[in-house]
């Protein structure tokens, strides 16, 4: 098995003992190769999308839950997307969800938790100076970066955003005469997709070659925490579907600006016929979603692995299942890439095809509950400490389960027919997939904001932010099941005429004011986040008395992160609570020869055969 | 640099892969995703009707065999470098980007063989889609031509040779998979018309 060689990075070993030599401002914080730099710069990029991404839905929550307001004081931010009569403009209504869909999906909870966390935590959990190439590093943050101002220029123009649905479907999406948001707003969106997506490509490239290359001695594959395995196959994953979505899009720029037909056939519009033909717009849904599916996955495997990190350090106690926590990784992957269709039951798939299709999508609730249940019996009879970032974790694991049984119910062909783009739909993926990766990625924030800034963030803060949002979360999603199954359809800008509607426009207002509510709760986290930054109290080198390799690191890693060799691993992650020693917690690099007493049988026998020494870097 | 990276596993070393060659295998991964998502959206438009047979044009024959010809030369520029022969490097790395220049305008002919039996790029997609195969791979095969052209100027200035061949290994690799892909698409195309 392979273990880290720094010497094959030349260069990099280079650079990377440079703590001594002084670097200008533009190459330490702008165009930085330090994974630990552009994992913050991934941070802030993410969180300022997520305040647009959340204040987006605001908007549109403030039209389905109170469609008689006068919005007049929006105009000074809207302008003449407020009309006349004071009221949202409805078709900018359509870019709203689009944008919101698309900024939380891929820059948010894609490139924010991903970026942030795969950047930050690999090198550090592995013991290795650096990502294999911090260039292609430096450059995956950039194109995201210009994909991100690409997609935010985008919410300006004069037609308005993309407005086709965060899945972009033709032909709606195809013909830029179709709707307003369909013209130069869905060029833009194209265009910045494709950097998204070269972004996302290098970063996880690089993310695959140093978790494979570069881990320290002694860091086989069945000792990595399982974040990094998280990470990992999230990573392979992205590698696998995203230039899927090239192709898939690749033919969308054709059908657009070029003519062709790939997706359009026969169609009128404003009672003119168009020269396309043969095309099918349900091919263009089949590669969307042979990405869009595993994209679920891309977002919530890393929470889920900072989840399993967080639970078990905080219970003291192993993590239940290692290896099955693992396989439940590896399975949920495989099943990803062949459960597609199930987006597609209503579109006149071949009902055979469809049964076939719900029997696979039912089986990822096996690894799914395995994955629950081994979060529920770690944190059975463990001395649970209730660190914001333990609550935000608890509060992913409720999510997981509540939204996933939902998902029992949509991946059910025949059940899928009546609840097939409704909020039903909304609600569970909003629980799942959203919500629950949201909560992954403020608990890897409230758990590793010691090591990345130095100082604490302030707990009482996190206790209420952890309420207010959890609650506000459940208030705003578990009433979208009820509307949901009354039939109300996603996307449409009023319900204020379908009389069978009427009961639930209280229910509307509800949700609206929880969502409100709950947005504004994430200013507390803002605060509490920028303040701590540069006010909080100092943080020690091990604030969670956690085993994993980042805390043998100073208090705050310079360049390099470790000041000298890098620490040899001699066990797994999860050795809390070993019977038999004295501390609660023995982390990765202290050798079995060490911790007589607490060793097991064939550990003593590991003991033996040990070899301390440093780890051995050839510059 | 070192082909391969010498790793310790307790007393033994064991030979591990070099980063670079190895980011390159995830890249040639990416690259297979797309041309399998577009041959799979080819077997699907196909299956559902409305599609155009059409005679694929004899040039693409003629690309075929230059571009296995020019993997053959960019395997002898490799050879060549193991074995020190610098001149021999230069030559048939040269000789490499000639005949990717050579399949380029072949391509394009084809191009107009198929516009002269009024196949074109808009219209039935069965047409479109041999656009998109073909110019498709051509993009990819002008990032081989730019690699190569680096390889090329490193051997000039003496930096290609036995002890350094990263390098000039990863760009191998990369041809050889550029050729392996066109056949596939070629292969692809005959069987599935």
């Amino acid at each position: 098995m392979s273990v880290a060689d720094i010497q094959v990075e030349e260069h990099l070993a280079h650079d990377d003992h440079g703590d001594h030599h002084e670097q200008s401002f533009i190459s330490k914080y702008i165009f930085s190769t330090d994974h630990k730099t552009i994992a913050k710069q991934f941070l802030i990029t993410g969180i300022i999308w997520a305040i647009i991404g959340g204040a987006l839905s605001v908007i549109f929550r403030l039209q389905l839950g109170f469609p008689e307001m006068q919005l007049e004081w929006l105009r000074p931010i809207l302008g003449k997307w407020i009309t006349e009569g004071g009221k949202l403009d409805s078709e900018f209504y359509l870019a709203l969800v689009t944008m919101h869909g698309t900024i939380m999906v891929f820059f948010v909870l894609t490139a924010g938790l991903s970026g942030t966390f795969s950047n930050f935590l690999i090198p550090l959990q592995i013991g290795a100076r650096d990502m294999a190439s911090g260039f292609m590093n430096m450059l995956s943050y950039w194109f995201f970066f210009l994909s991100s101002v690409i997609m935010f220029v985008s919410l300006f123009l004069e037609t308005g955003p993309a407005g086709g649905g965060w899945t972009v479907y033709p032909p709606l999406s195809a013909l830029p005469q179709a709707i307003a948001g369909s013209g130069a707003g869905m060029t833009l969106w194209l265009v910045s997709m494709v950097f998204f997506i070269a972004s996302t490509l290098l970063g996880g490239i690089n993310y695959i070659t140093t978790v494979i290359n570069m881990r320290t001695e002694g860091l086989s594959f069945s000792r990595l925490p399982l974040t990094i395995w998280a990470f990992f196959i999230t990573a392979v994953i992205g590698l696998l579907s995203f230039p899927v979505l090239v192709a898939a899009a690749l033919l969308l720029v054709f059908d657009r600006s070029f003519g062709t037909s790939f997706y359009l056939s026969e169609i009128y519009i404003n009672g003119e016929a168009l020269p396309n033909v043969g095309g099918s717009p349900i091919l263009y849904q089949h590669l969307f979603w042979f990405l869009g599916h595993p994209e679920v996955y891309i977002v919530i495997l890393p929470a889920l692995g900072i989840t399993s990190e967080i639970i078990s350090t905080n219970s003291r106690k192993p993590i239940f299942g290692y290896r099955a926590m693992i396989g439940s990784i590896l399975a949920i992957a495989f099943l990803s890439f062949i459960v597609w269709a199930h987006h597609m039951f209503v579109t006149g798939l071949n009902p055979f095809l469809g049964s076939i299709f719900m029997f696979l999508t039912l089986i990822i609730a096996v690894p799914s509950a395995v994955k629950a249940f081994n979060y529920i019996t770690t944190m059975w009879k463990g001395n649970i400490v209730f660190t914001p970032a333990m609550l935000f974790s608890i509060g992913l694991v409720s999510f997981f389960i509540s939204g996933g049984l939902t998902g029992l119910f949509l991946g059910n062909s025949a059940v899928d027919i009546t609840l097939h783009d409704t909020y039903f739909v909304v609600a569970h993926f909003h629980l799942v997939m959203g919500s629950a990766s949201f909560f992954g990625l403020l608990a890897g924030v409230y758990h590793w904001f010691p090591k990345m800034f130095g100082r604490m963030m302030d707990e009482r803060l996190g206790y209420i932010h952890f309420w207010s949002t959890f609650v506000g979360v459940y208030l705003v999603f578990f009433p979208l099941h009820y509307i949901g199954i009354a039939g109300f359809p996603r996307r449409y800008y009023s319900f204020t005429s379908f009389d069978a509607f009427s009961s639930f426009a209280d229910l509307n207002s509800f949700v609206s004011l929880a969502a409100i509510l709950t947005f504004g709760a994430q200013f507390i986290f803002l605060f509490n986040f920028f303040f701590s930054i540069y006010k909080g109290r100092k943080a020690p080198k091990n604030p969670w008395n956690s085993n994993t390799l980042e805390w043998t690191t100073p208090e705050l890693p310079g360049h390099g992160n470790w000041p000298g060799a890098i620490p040899k691993v001699y066990r797994w992650p999860y050795d809390y609570s070993k019977p038999g020693s004295e501390s609660d917690f023995i982390p990765q690099h202290i050798p079995y020869s060490q911790t007589p007493e607490s060793n097991l049988p064939h550990e003593a026998e590991l003991a033996k055969k040990e070899e301390i020494s440093q780890v051995n870097e050839s510059k | 640099m070192e082909r391969s990276a010498d790793i310790p596993v307790g007393n033994v070393r064991v030979k591990s892969m070099h980063p670079k060659k190895f980011a390159m295998w995830l890249f040639l991964i990416t690259v297979t995703m797309i041309f399998v998502s577009l041959t799979s959206a080819y077997i699907v438009k196909r299956a559902e009707g409305n599609w155009l047979l059409i005679e694929f044009p004899s040039m693409f024959q003629w690309t075929s065999a230059i571009i296995i010809i020019s993997s053959v030369s960019m395997q002898m520029a490799y050879i060549f470098a193991k074995h020190n022969n610098l001149l021999g490097v230069r030559a048939s790395l040269l000789g490499t980007a000639l005949l990717a220049v050579a399949f380029i305008v072949g391509q394009f002919m084809s191009w107009g063989q198929l516009v002269n039996q009024d196949v074109f790029f808009v219209g039935n997609p069965a047409g479109s889609f041999i656009y998109v195969f073909t110019g498709l791979h051509v993009a990819h095969l002008v990032g081989g031509v730019i690699f190569l052209i680096i390889v090329l100027i490193n051997a000039f200035r003496y930096k290609v040779h036995s002890k350094s061949m990263v390098q000039i290994e990863m760009c191998a690799t990369y041809w050889h998979f550029l050729g392996g892909l066109w056949l596939y698409l070629y292969l692809f195309l005959i069987l599935n018309n």
